[in-house]
């Protein structure tokens, strides 16, 4: 057995993350308790490695291991994505996990491992590659949603997701296989080209497809597959709520993409009313269920499927026939620049969440927000910002976010879809600015008074000044994370 | 002939399949479990895969299903006595699902049978899948064993006592 050096340099970046999480399972026990931190530390700075040597190589087309694995731009800009979200998730779990008494420095590999999963899928150019790495992101997240051990919920939607994340892996690796029955090869390239008008109505073809498209839609938690997400995204720590909510969405949503777009480019009149539909329902029922939750974290789920339903607005542009090849590679590009910004504001919006957990609050309930402006000015505004930004109301980054998809639609000739997702985006204001009334109309209780501490620490600081930074910045300046995302996006044919 | 002895693995194994969702008694069901791991290895050897047939049979019907047992004898599971009260709506969906693809099968010009089998090997079946393991398909194989290692530290974390410690 012999491996070309050029693989090896290829994949660096992943062997990196690979490297640091076997080490920090190595290294946990024998770290003396008060010093866990450092655990943390290193695999930021392996994180930051990883970063550097992803923007060395950004640009450019690079295959390797046999055409199994690509490293694109597009991969390239999900992987410095995730890299973000893992660097913030570990710098807010630094202080939640002491806070929650979670002694796990086991933690931290986790996060690098279930990194490794993503990476993996991102630039995967084989099903069988994408879906390893999908099970290696899932099994390690089954895990950490299980991490508060002691607490009967995190166990119960740990083994919730657990069934039902087995089930439609199931589901996906049931269609892939057919598929191979027609193409004869997993390679997306190659699947693409055994696809010719025949394929249309083939109907094994149709239902491998089928059976794909339902496994993805799972992973990105859209309706009817999002029944796991409320009470998985509920009972898990919130750390990793928030790592799930937009690091395995981001790296599924990737997937997904590439999947359609590079083996299924050719059979677009089959999937893109599925997609529409898929895209329809989870708009709408994730705003409305939304509505009459009373628990943030809960809240915060139904918001996340709510906004996996306007990514797909991105994807249904990508995929509709009679476009413009520049508008459908908008229609990618708007989808990347979306999920991008909605991880800053959903990061921001579970942290805070985490950090309300302290004192008594468990931070999760509504009414645990009650004059947060009273009591504690700078989180209150924080999470106004965020909440501002979800609702997608200028000038924060949301705005720009929804703006580029719309504006994607209506390009594509599908204005009545864009208003479609203005109306429910109006619909959202409602219960995002709830979150904001109750902090800052109504009068805490006197109890609630005396125990108000946030649970800042300089690690969490640094968390909300990025997420805020992401929020405000990119609401103001999103050009250059535009242009950024218009050179990596996938060529539509 | 070909053809009979295919049919005769599929059916049992769909049969078998559909046994161990709709037997009351769970040790029944895993031995209709284990009559199914023996029929798709049948199915494996008709297609010249000797060493995923014995592979099947050590790894599944061997280890997993044993597993399998001990679980069930470990929890002294009753027996179910009612289905869940969702089974007619279950069996009505995937009746429907059924005659869809049924459907799209019998309608549509398939493409069944259109990959050959391939020509005897070279090598033997245990020289080839090895040689594909550690050449074409390294990465994912590597992939794998990481599958491998997060699930084996995870069922640790899960299971071992007092990692938590509660504050007092």
């Amino acid at each position: 057995m012999n491996i070309p050096l050029a693989d090896i340099v290829t994949i660096l970046p992943e062997l990196i993350v690979i490297g640091m999480a076997c080490l920090l399972l190595v290294l946990d026990p024998i770290t003396p308790k008060s010093k866990k931190d450092l655990l943390a530390w290193a695999s930021l700075g392996a994180l930051a490695v990883c970063v550097i040597m992803i923007l060395g190589s950004f640009g450019g087309r690079v295959m390797a291991f046999s055409d199994l694995v690509v490293v694109d731009g597009y991969a390239s800009f999900w992987k410095l994505l995730l890299c973000l979200v893992s660097g913030m998730t570990i710098l807010l779990s630094m202080t939640y996990l002491k806070e929650e008494h979670i002694d796990l420095a086991e933690f931290y590999g986790f996060i690098l491992l279930a990194l490794v999963g993503m990476m993996v899928m991102v630039s995967g150019a084989d099903l069988l590659v994408i879906y390893l790495g999908i099970e290696l992101m899932s099994i390690t997240l089954y895990i950490m949603v299980g991490f508060k051990r002691f607490e009967a919920r995190s166990i119960e939607s740990s083994a919730k997701y657990f069934v039902l994340g087995a089930f439609s892996s199931g589901i996906l690796l049931y269609g892939i296989s057919l598929l191979f029955g027609v193409a004869g090869s997993t390679r997306l390239s190659e699947i693409a080209s055994t696809m010719n008008d025949q394929s249309l109505s083939d109907p094994l073809v149709l239902i491998s497809l089928m059976l794909i498209i339902v496994g993805f839609g799972f992973k990105v938690a859209a309706v009817p597959f999002h029944m796991w997400t409320p009470d998985v995204y509920q009972g898990a720590p919130t750390s990793v709520t928030a790592f799930m909510a937009v690091a395995s969405k981001a790296a599924s949503f990737a997937a997904f993409l590439r999947v359609l777009l590079e083996a299924f480019g050719g059979l677009k009149p089959n999937w893109t009313g599925m997609i529409l539909v898929l895209c329809l329902l989870t708009v709408a029922l994730g705003n409305l269920v939304a509505i009459v939750q009373t628990n943030v974290k809960r809240m915060l789920a139904y918001s996340s499927i709510a906004h996996a339903g306007y990514a797909l607005i991105g994807l249904v542009v990508a995929g509709w026939i009679g476009t413009e090849a520049g508008v459908s590679a908008r229609g990618v590009s708007s989808l990347m620049l979306y999920l991008a910004i909605y991880s800053f504001m959903t990061l921001g919006a579970f942290s805070m969440v985490a950090i309300l957990r302290n004192g008594g609050l468990e931070g999760e309930e509504l009414n645990d927000f009650t004059g947060l402006a009273k009591r504690h000015k700078g989180g209150a505004f924080l999470m106004m910002v965020f909440m501002v930004s979800l609702a997608g109301i200028p000038p924060t980054a949301g705005f720009i976010g929804k703006f580029y998809l719309f504006m994607a639609a209506v390009n594509a000739g599908l204005a009545w879809l864009a208003v479609i997702g203005l109306v429910f985006a109006a619909i959202s204001a409602f219960y995002y600015l709830r979150v904001v009334m109750v902090m800052y109309m109504r009068e805490p209780s006197s109890e609630q008074e005396l125990t108000t501490r946030l649970a800042l620490s300089p690690s969490v600081s640094v968390v909300l000044a990025c997420a805020i930074a992401g929020v405000v910045l990119l609401g103001i300046f999103p050009g250059p994370l535009v242009s950024v995302a218009d050179l990596s996006t996938l060529p539509v044919k | 002939m070909e053809m009979v002895v295919f049919l005769y693995f599929a059916g049992v194994i769909v049969t078998t399949a559909g046994l161990v969702v709709a037997l009351k008694n769970p040790v029944y069901s895993a031995l209709a479990l284990l009559v199914m791991f023996f029929h798709v290895a049948g199915l494996f050897v008709t297609l010249h895969a000797e060493f995923l047939a014995i592979i099947q049979v050590l790894v599944y019907a061997g280890a997993i299903l044993v597993l399998y047992l001990f679980v069930v004898m470990l929890l002294n599971l009753k027996r179910e006595e009612h289905f869940h009260h969702q089974w007619l709506v279950g069996l009505f969906l995937g009746f429907v699902l059924f005659a869809e693809a049924a459907l799209l099968l019998l309608k549509g010009h398939a493409t069944l049978g259109k990959t050959e089998a391939p020509a005897q090997l070279a090598q033997g079946n245990t020289e080839s899948i090895g040689e594909l393991l550690y050449s074409t398909y390294l990465f994912p194989f590597e992939v794998a064993s990481l599958i491998l290692l997060v699930a084996m530290v995870g069922a640790v974390i899960l299971t071992k006592k007092g990692i938590m410690e509660v504050k007092s």
